[in-house]
């Protein structure tokens, strides 16, 4: 069995990742593949470590498991409205580079 | 203690100075002669051709919104499938409530048209 | 491997499941209306959220848990729900002329927000990290899109999707820290994680936990979506967000963080006090450079924030039933606050700019009364519901060891004095803005900035009530 560091390695890099993909990108749309990857990076530390935990666990257990499911989910309904608001943004604006949706200073 | 966060300090100190030393490196000592197979989108791939800024009907994202709102949701059926037997009726009203919950959003974007191409 | 029906416990979820089978009426009902019947369902969302409020009554002292301890009733989680429902209702109030004036008046603008209140009463009915982040998400996404619901308006626009990508980023962090709790674990139910030992992991967990809470209720440095997104959204979503979505988040936060987590108080807790001083601060400070109300109500409500925290750091049960009874008193007094803006617009102009507010104690004496006891109740005058809950919480910190933290959090508060008063003086002393005409106050408009008011008022003069309600909820 592959131990349990290594799930947890990869996950954190591809947390990273994706998370530079978030800061360092301009164009709404790659920001968002940026959080995809950090959450179903996420996925694979729920799923390691429901893998590790319940052959010791008392009972039956899922939650690691459904958990990644949900997440899937929600990852997909983040998707479509993400994809929504940049239509909408890109039909008035004629852009997605979100530098340049700057009406209101940070 | 905070001293137990002292590995953490000295960790934080070495990977900045890694970075900012492996960059500044680089970029000084790096040859840059671009040759155009360099240069191409997909070396030894397919030239691509027309333009990637071709502009496609913004219907097919609406198309694209919906298809990934219902598609995903079957991965909640996968669990229920597994074990339908031992879930029983429980499992199966449930999992009617859930799809009654869906239809609902399936109905409102048929009434407002979100199906309609034209 | 044997299965057993979940205890199901609907009663415990009523509120939950009633709030959201109106959403899903409200938003069929939005195929079989016309547009001057939309005004109905506005109505509908109103008897949805009256209905679960009564069932949220219902469960006073029941202290039961169900759905395998996923979901718990608790006084605590009832009190939060309840001031939800108030500043849900409150909105959908203020909301009704003013959805017709920005022809932003559909089903789905009252569904949403009914989703949203779904996901905020879910929230604070968690004992689960899974249902927390669930309701996390149920609560931000329709927000995400009601922040950008005026879509003709750039600035909505903009407000959304700055919204949406800093939040969904926050979530993944949140989310993290949950996948690290629940490994260090063994368990993500909260009581269960106070019972395992802490280690490392676990803590680096909490961190990131903190930093998703730290987005969501707009703690520094993890703040700088607000100002834009409450400039940009709706105004009536401005107030709702402001108000409701700190419940939910602060009733999740506290639960978490004292529930599961209290073993790592020791770590915890200084961390939190550095960020409350630095979220006081510089909410407040940013709010005296701001000329657009809806910025500086903005940074008010970093601040506001900030001095809930303190009440989280106090910790104990004085901790808790005064961070509870600050978040009905702001309920109150900011959604009575952008009340009054609201109701100052004429069509689709609003009076943003502080100079708007000219002469209009003359024009309007007692509209202008009304928001000069909001803003004094939000900068904690006496005898308003602002000032009892910052002597609350004060007080708590000055009880459980952090007196300089209390210091801190009155000095504050009088920097914010300056800030707040400024439209009062501009509505008393400056003579009327050339261009506005006198505002007319719809009169639903009327019956929510009276219910703030009367609410604002009675908690101030008559804690008592309130602070025996907000005590000693928080079931473990």
């Amino acid at each position: 069995m592959i131990p349990l560091p290594f799930y947890l390695l990869l996950a954190a890099a591809l947390f990273c990742i994706g998370l530079f993909g978030a800061l360092a990108r301009r164009n709404a749309i790659a920001i968002l593949m940026g959080i995809e990857l950090m959450l179903n990076a996420v996925n694979i530390n729920l799923i390691a470590f429901w893998r590790y935990i319940q052959p010791a666990a008392p009972t039956w257990d899922l939650a690691g498991q459904i958990f990644a499911l949900f997440v899937i989910t929600l990852a997909a309904a983040e998707a479509a409205i993400a994809l929504a608001l940049v239509i909408a943004i890109y039909r008035s604006r004629d852009t997605v580079n979100v530098e340049e949706v700057d009406l209101m200073k940070w | 203690m905070p001293v137990d966060y002292l590995p953490i300090l000295v960790m934080l100190i070495v990977v900045s100075a890694f970075a900012a030393i492996a960059l500044t490196i680089s970029a000084l000592v790096g040859p840059r002669r671009p040759t155009p197979a360099k240069l191409s989108p997909y070396e030894s791939g397919m030239p691509p051709f027309g333009s990637a800024r071709r502009r496609v009907p913004v219907k097919y994202y609406l198309t694209a919104v919906l298809f990934i709102l219902f598609d995903i949701e079957i991965i909640f059926f996968y669990p229920w499938a597994v074990l339908f037997r031992q879930l029983g009726w429980f499992g199966l009203i449930e999992m009617a409530l859930f799809v009654l919950v869906l239809l609902v959003g399936y109905v409102y974007v048929w009434r407002k048209g979100g199906f309609d191409w034209d | 491997m044997s299965l057993s029906v979940p205890d199901l416990n609907l009663r415990i979820i009523a509120p939950v499941l009633i709030v959201a089978i109106s959403a899903l009426v409200v938003l069929l009902g939005e195929l079989v209306t016309s547009s001057a019947q939309k005004r109905g369902l506005g109505y509908a969302s109103l008897v949805g959220l009256l209905a679960a409020g009564g069932a949220a009554m219902g469960l006073w002292d029941a202290h039961a848990v169900a759905f395998r301890e996923m979901v718990r009733a608790d006084n605590f989680g009832v009190f939060l729900t309840l001031t939800i429902l108030a500043g849900a209702v409150l909105c959908i109030l203020l909301s009704f002329d003013f959805t017709r004036a920005h022809r932003i008046e559909t089903g789905e603008y009252y569904a949403l927000i009914l989703f949203s209140v779904t996901g905020m009463l879910l929230m604070v009915t968690a004992a689960d990290l899974i249902i927390i982040f669930l309701a996390l998400e149920l609560l931000s996404l329709p927000l995400y899109i009601l922040a950008a619901f005026k879509r003709e308006d750039e600035r909505s626009l903009e407000a959304g999707l700055k919204y949406f990508l800093l939040g969904a980023f926050s979530s993944a962090f949140f989310l993290y820290g949950i996948a690290l709790v629940y490994g260090a674990t063994g368990t993500t139910n909260l009581a269960r994680i106070a019972a395992s030992a802490p280690s490392e992991m676990l803590l680096i967990g909490a961190g990131l936990l903190l930093v998703g809470f730290a987005f969501k209720v707009a703690l520094v440095p993890f703040h700088w979506w607000t100002p834009d997104v409450y400039e940009g959204a709706p105004t009536t979503i401005t107030a709702f967000m402001s108000v409701a979505v700190k419940a939910a988040a602060f009733g999740a936060f506290l639960r978490a963080f004292l529930v599961a987590l209290p073993a790592l108080a020791m770590d915890w807790r200084v961390v939190l006090a550095i960020i409350a001083v630095l979220t006081m601060t510089l909410g407040n400070v940013a709010a005296l450079l701001q000329a657009n109300i809806k910025r500086m109500l903005a940074y008010s409500s970093i601040a506001h924030a900030g001095y809930i925290l303190i009440a989280l750091v106090a910790m104990g049960g004085a901790g808790v039933s005064a961070a509870l009874f600050y978040l009905l008193a702001y309920t109150l007094t900011n959604l009575g606050a952008f009340g009054a803006v609201i109701a100052l617009g004429e069509g689709e102009r609003e009076r943003l700019n502080v100079s708007d507010y000219g002469g209009l104690a003359r024009m309007q004496p007692l509209l202008a009364a009304m928001l000069t006891v909001f803003m004094l109740s939000l900068a904690g005058f006496p005898p308003f519901a602002g000032f009892v809950g910052k002597f609350l919480i004060f007080g708590a910190a000055v009880q459980n060891g952090w007196a300089w933290l209390a210091v801190v959090g009155v000095l504050n508060s009088l920097v914010s004095v300056y800030f707040y008063l400024r439209p009062v003086v501009a509505m008393y002393m400056s003579e009327p803005v050339e261009g506005w005409g006198a505002p007319r106050v719809a009169p639903l408009v009327a019956l929510a900035l009276v219910l703030a008011l009367i609410g604002v008022i009675a908690l101030g003069v008559f804690p008592a009530p309130a602070i025996a309600l907000a005590a000693g909820g928080l079931g473990r």
